[in-house]
């Protein structure tokens, strides 16, 4: 389909505008050129790239796109340039020209042609150069973005040609930065630049910033007063600009960091900040529930690879049952001897923190274990002048429906009626009828779930290793403290004040400092109010 | 005391099997239970536990399975090897402390361990009471040179400095981002390699330095930032020190906010095959390491290597890395030597250890220098989809390891030579006189 599509376009250009490329040559011609693209050297790589790009022929669109995929092999036998694509054992092999099948070939028959950064960088200009004119609108706007990048000044005959036919408004105005780019990279007049610099001043981000800074600081390629005048200005207001966003980024910044921290924290509340057990195992339940994740894809990768876009949602609930369970059970079997002491229950806690460490690292083996992001939760958009990743703002999300739903479960069921009861006052409770000790048992479970949960978080941004909890243990202590132990909204709170904090400070104190000043001022808040930011207050703190 | 060597070791599940089939080899090599003086000790110090297990459980494989190897050619001067492994769990007070065990306890031949220049540091002033001797696999900061000590793993000039010559040259880079952990091994090589840069002509406002603590895992404003200080209109790289866990979350914070290599490589110097195993590397594509060795290196010792060490650990996907072959260039060193000397006597050894020379895995020699330092070849890499690093370039011959670095003021004009009349690991050529900067 595609191919009939090149060359239905190439006859059309052929037709249209003759003048545009220097000569269109036929299958058989570009042939020897395909060729010379196995020659050897990245250099003779890049050589040949640059000739199949000089032809103009969008017949060697699916060759360079093959070489950028790295399809492009070489057989060994006759030295051929093939399109090879795993096919069973050994390969399926086409002409990268005709698209014909040519057979298959196996492994050790052919050799891939290997290309590097710079390459990677040339194909990309090349590419963006040759496929202005596609059919869809969203390789045309790529193209162009490859175009803005590369200011290939040869590009800018089809870009102009391009321009005079596009319809889509989206596609035309990348065409227009691209065009602009181009005439500025090159020696274009004085009011062509000044134009340049106008649309560039309009797209305004760092990329224009780059080349206007380019500009006014030219020297060499003879830029003239105005021009420079113009840029001078323009990156003036792309800069201010540039600022109020990045004052917005923080706050995103803070905000996805608080949500990181709120999640890590938010088990930590129930366990010490509702039950007032100081569980150092706590940053070890995170990391069940990242391995439970890992175990979880690699279930979806046996049986189900088509779906592995819902494994996430999958390990959600059973990160939570297996982090729960082993809460449970560490209540049962050692915690519950040591209520009221709290040092005991420190070492306890984390001499079992070390043990689970220990006991993930014999079964899994030390290394990093790889969770892989579904689809829908990897890359980033813009908005604005923002970059957003849609990993973090799911996390974002993920953390507020935890927190509400918590909320929720303590506030409005029986479980959490229950919960309150006992730690309000455990014999009334007990007399009312609680099984108190069953209570106990399923509120530390609760909170550990909670953790398995935002492990299942933690492992898309951070590593799968068994050290994983050790990071956040720390940080979740702080955060309950900080916001008032006891209370959920305090830790709401706390969190997202220290990551927005942290974030503030980052920039300008850098990320060490910035920990150690957070820390110092965490410390002289206690000192001020020992009970966090919201103290509960009556019979259950002198309980 | 064979038993205590072993109890360590099962620790490790991994290991379970491995021990049980050393104890074979043991139990098959010896008809009648073997005495002590039968064997020669080699001792392992690399953590098994705690943070940096990550790493150090390769090398203590590794160390197993040499060893192994070793043993079924027949031993060492007619004696067989017994591996004795101790586990300092990340702990760098307990690195000496297990040191002094392996050495006056164990009375071990030598020692391979260590990983942190930290934990280095720890064991030093014990290596050097004791003399005995350490061989030490990993790629550190320079600056220290000790008799005791051989530094099998690549100093700054094997590494940083041909890495950042390859961006310049090929990548026409002019802008560097310095990042690193905030320790001791980044520090000195961004001192070392901001006073190279400028050097070579770059503006201080062309270099940004940034440091973060271990395990930092929140990446976003620093990649950010990187992405702004990339568009400046000059070519951008980042130079990354940054190590162990904080690697995952920054690789993958470039991958979602799009900085592609092509854009901005990132070269970095602790990253390895290992490292990478954790992530997907399809949106890192093209970012570089560089190393003195890459597992995709094709050359027949290397896919020897290769075979044996998935035989060896049964596992046909484990994956082998730039520390592990400086311990298979130290181990067979050290055969080397004792077979050349005769014995196991640390002066000896030491004594005969400079100047020996054996293969290495990319098709070459390596040779132990009168500095502890060897020599070897600089590979830059990219990385691959497969998670592997393709040699994009590698030194026409081998590097010679420059223990006390040229560019840094304290100690450009510092030697080491251990050999006989000099005998001195910070001689001043300037003054004449052994004892510069500490040791």
């Amino acid at each position: 389909m595609h191919r009939a599509f090149c060359w239905l376009l190439a006859a059309f250009l052929a037709l249209a505008a003759p003048s545009a490329f220097s000569a269109n040559l036929g299958a058989a011609d570009l042939a020897p050129l395909v060729r010379g693209l196995g020659a050897g050297s990245y250099a003779d790589t890049e050589k040949a790239l640059a000739g199949l790009a000089e032809t103009g022929d969008p017949a060697v669109v699916p060759v360079i796109e093959a070489l950028q995929a790295g399809d492009l092999h070489i057989r060994k036998a006759d030295g051929a340039v093939v399109v090879a694509k795993r096919a069973g054992n050994g390969y399926a092999l086409t002409d990268p020209l005709t698209g014909a099948a040519l057979g298959e070939a196996d492994r050790n028959a052919v050799e891939k042609i290997r290309i590097n950064n710079a390459l990677r960088r040339t194909i990309s200009a090349t590419l963006g150069a040759l496929t202005l004119m596609s059919p869809d609108a969203n390789t045309r706007r790529q193209a162009a973005e490859a175009v803005f990048k590369s200011r290939d000044a040869n590009a800018l005959d089809a870009l102009n040609m391009a321009l005079a036919k596009e319809t889509d408004e989206r596609v035309r105005r990348a065409m227009t930065q691209a065009r602009a780019s181009v005439l500025l990279a090159g020696d274009a007049s004085d009011a062509d630049k000044i134009a340049a610099v106008d649309v560039l001043k309009e797209r305004g981000d760092q990329d224009a910033l780059a080349l206007l800074n380019g500009t006014a600081n030219s020297v060499s390629n003879g830029g003239s007063d105005a021009v420079k005048d113009a840029a001078t200005k323009a990156i003036a207001s792309v800069e201010q600009r540039l600022a109020l966003w990045g004052a917005a980024q923080n706050l995103w910044y803070g905000l996805s960091l608080g949500s990181v921290l709120l999640l890590a924290a938010i088990g930590l509340a129930v366990t010490f900040g509702v039950m007032g057990v100081i569980n150092m195992a706590h940053g070890e339940m995170v990391m069940i529930g990242a391995y439970a994740t890992f175990l979880v894809q690699e279930a979806f990768r046996q049986w189900a690879p088509g779906l592995f876009d819902f494994s996430i949602l999958v390990a959600l609930p059973v990160a939570f049952l297996v982090s729960g369970a082993v809460g449970v059970a560490i209540e049962r079997s050692v915690i519950r001897w040591l209520y009221g002491r709290p040092l005991e229950t420190l070492l306890a806690t984390w001499g079992l923190s070390l043990a689970l460490q220990q006991a993930v690292r014999s079964i899994f083996g030390p290394t990093n274990r790889e969770v892989g992001a579904p689809s829908w939760m990897s890359g980033a958009f813009e908005l604005g002048g923002l970059t957003i990743t849609y990993g973090r703002l799911w996390i974002v999300v993920f953390a507020f429906l935890v927190f509400g739903a918590l909320l929720v479960a303590l506030r409005k069921t029986w479980f959490g009626l229950s919960i309150r009861a006992v730690t309000q006052n455990r014999s009334m409770a007990n007399a009312m009828g609680i099984r108190t000790a069953r209570v106990d048992a399923l509120t530390f479970g609760l909170g550990s779930g909670i953790a398995g949960l935002a492990g299942v978080a933690l492992s898309q941004i951070d590593n799968v290793s068994p050290n994983l909890g050790q990071g956040y243990i720390i940080d979740s202590f702080m955060v309950v403290v900080f916001g008032g132990v006891g209370n959920l909204w305090g830790t709401l709170v706390g969190a997202l004040a220290l990551g927005g904090v942290n974030k503030f400070l980052e920039p300008y104190a850098g990320a060490v400092l910035g920990k150690i000043l957070v820390l110092i001022f965490i410390i002289l808040f206690i000192q001020r109010r020992p009970r966090g930011l919201f103290a509960l207050k009556g019979r259950a703190v002198e309980a | 005391m064979l038993k205590t060597g072993f109890q360590s070791g099962f620790k490790t599940g991994r290991t379970l099997a491995a021990a049980a089939g050393l104890a074979v080899t043991f139990a098959a090599g010896f008809a009648a239970p073997a005495s002590a003086q039968d064997t020669i000790k080699v001792g392992i110090l690399h953590s098994l536990s705690g943070t940096m297990a990550i790493s150090e459980t390769t090398l203590k494989d590794v160390m197993l399975m040499l060893i192994e190897e070793q043993n079924k050619k027949g031993g060492v001067l007619g004696k067989k090897l017994e591996p004795v492994v101790v586990d300092p769990a990340s702990n760098w007070p307990l690195f000496a402390e297990k040191a002094r065990e392996l050495i006056s306890k164990d009375k071990v031949a030598a020692v391979f361990g260590c990983w942190t220049s930290v934990s280095r540091k720890s064991v030093l002033p014990v290596f050097e009471e004791l003399n005995s001797v350490l061989f030490y696999p990993v790629q550190y900061e320079g600056e220290e040179s000790s008799r005791n000590v051989f530094y099998t793993g690549a100093a700054p000039n094997q590494q940083a400095i041909p890495a950042v010559d390859y961006l310049a040259e090929k990548e026409g880079v002019q802008r560097w981002v310095l990042a690193g952990t905030d320790y001791v091994y980044p520090r000195t090589t961004n001192k070392i390699l901001e006073t190279y840069l400028k050097s070579k002509g770059v503006k201080s406002e062309d270099i940004m330095i940034n440091y973060t603590p271990f395990g930092h895992a929140d990446w976003q404003n620093i990649v950010a930032d990187i992405k702004k200080f990339g568009s400046a209109g000059k070519k951008t790289a980042v130079v990354s020190t940054i190590n162990g866990d904080a690697n995952v979350p920054f690789y993958k914070e470039l991958g979602n906010q799009g900085v592609k290599a092509q854009d901005i490589p990132v070269v970095a110097f602790s990253v390895g095959e290992e490292e990478l195993a954790g992530i997907d590397t399809k949106p890192l594509v093209g970012h570089l390491a560089a190393w003195n060795y890459f597992m995709s290196v094709d050359t027949a010792e290397n896919s020897d290597f290769i075979k044996k060490w998935q035989a060896f650990t049964k596992n046909d996907k484990r994956v082998t890395n730039d520390p592990m072959e400086a311990h298979y260039i130290g181990f067979n060193m050290w055969v080397k030597a004792v077979e050349k000397a005769g014995t196991v006597d640390s002066n000896a050894v030491i004594d005969s250890l400079v100047g020996v020379s054996v293969p290495n895995l990319t098709g070459g020699y390596s040779a132990m220098l009168p500095n502890h330092h060897i020599t070897k070849p600089v590979l830059i890499g990219e990385v691959q989809e497969n998670g592997q690093f393709e040699t994009v370039s590698k030194t026409p011959g081998l590097v010679v390891g420059d223990e006390w670095s040229d560019f840094l003021p304290d100690s450009k004009d510092l030697i080491s030579d251990w050999r006989a009349p000099l005998s001195c690991g910070n001689f001043n050529v300037k003054t004449g006189k052994c004892g510069g900067k500490g040791s």
